[in-house]
């Protein structure tokens, strides 16, 4: 049995009133195709929602974050004329959803990248890119971007509300 | 993304959209907002009421638009009712760079 049957025969499980865990991976590959940007969201969206742990909020969260890492991903590939599949992992546990985007594109540098005038500057007018990492960063509880000479690979983990209601001591 | 309905509220020309405002239907709208402008339309109010989805392609589209409107004395109002799609512009702090109303009749009654 894959890891990705494991996971339908945990929401199969969960369907019917066991209490098994919904644990379980996910792999995906794509062309480096914007049309595909929706396929993507419609996957790991689709995995969140059977997660019992994860709301639909966090679910709208995911949506974007992986979003964002998918287009740059694609983005990426087209500056140097890939022709390589992008890969994603949707990797679920009790407590939490981990997505990774890996690219073999031109690769960037998340620290060097313009800062975003002041919301009430005239100047903010002017940038119309720059806000995705922000999108990531702010939306997933966890946000790591790995640059390499061969790629990126984009991390991005949401935690179930137990994990949270933990981490705030609830 | 598509076009749902366009109209016009007195001075304000009113463009409803749904669907998804990515890296796919961003470009789509860009194109119907830079044809409303470059035909003459600075004040424009563009309704996401039916949109499903939107990440920062589509809110960079937007802020493109709006840049432009305000070249010309004009202006781009926003209409974004749903939370989780309004929940993305406050992320990026774009409330605080322009108004969002809850409705078209909001948008175009505000001085």
């Amino acid at each position: 049995m894959t890891q990705s049957q494991d996971l339908f025969a945990a929401v199969r499980h969960k369907s019917a009133g066991s209490a098994a865990p919904y644990t379980g991976e996910i792999v995906l590959e794509i062309p480096a195709q914007t049309e595909f940007v929706s396929l993507v969201r419609l996957v790991v969206s689709g995995a969140a929602q059977l997660h019992p742990d994860i709301g639909p909020e966090r679910v709208e969260d995911l949506r974007v974050a992986v979003s964002e890492a998918t287009t740059n991903a694609i983005r990426s590939h087209e500056r140097v004329d890939s022709a390589a599949q992008i890969q994603l992992t949707c990797n679920v546990t009790e407590d939490q959803i981990e997505v990774t985007v890996r690219d073999r594109g031109s690769g960037f540098d998340p620290d060097n990248l313009p800062i975003l005038p002041d919301p009430g500057s005239p100047e903010r007018l002017l940038h119309e890119s720059g806000m995705g990492l922000r999108l990531m960063r702010m939306l997933a509880d966890e946000t790591e971007i790995r640059p390499s000479s061969s790629g990126t690979c984009v991390r991005l983990v949401f935690y179930g509300s137990k994990r949270n209601r933990a981490a705030v001591g609830g | 993304m598509h076009l749902l309905e366009t109209s016009c509220e007195g001075p304000w020309s009113v463009t409803a959209v749904g669907g998804d405002l990515d890296v796919v239907g961003g470009p789509e709208l860009r194109q119907h907002l830079m044809a409303l402008i470059s035909g003459g339309s600075s004040r424009l109010v563009l309704d996401l009421s039916g949109v499903d989805f939107i990440d920062s392609f589509g809110l960079g589209v937007i802020v493109g638009a709006l840049k432009r409107t305000r070249l010309l004395d004009g202006d781009l109002r926003v209409v974004v009712p749903v939370p989780r799609i309004r929940r993305v512009f406050e992320v990026c702090d774009l409330d605080r760079v322009f108004k969002l109303h809850k409705t078209v009749q909001e948008a175009v009654s505000t001085p």
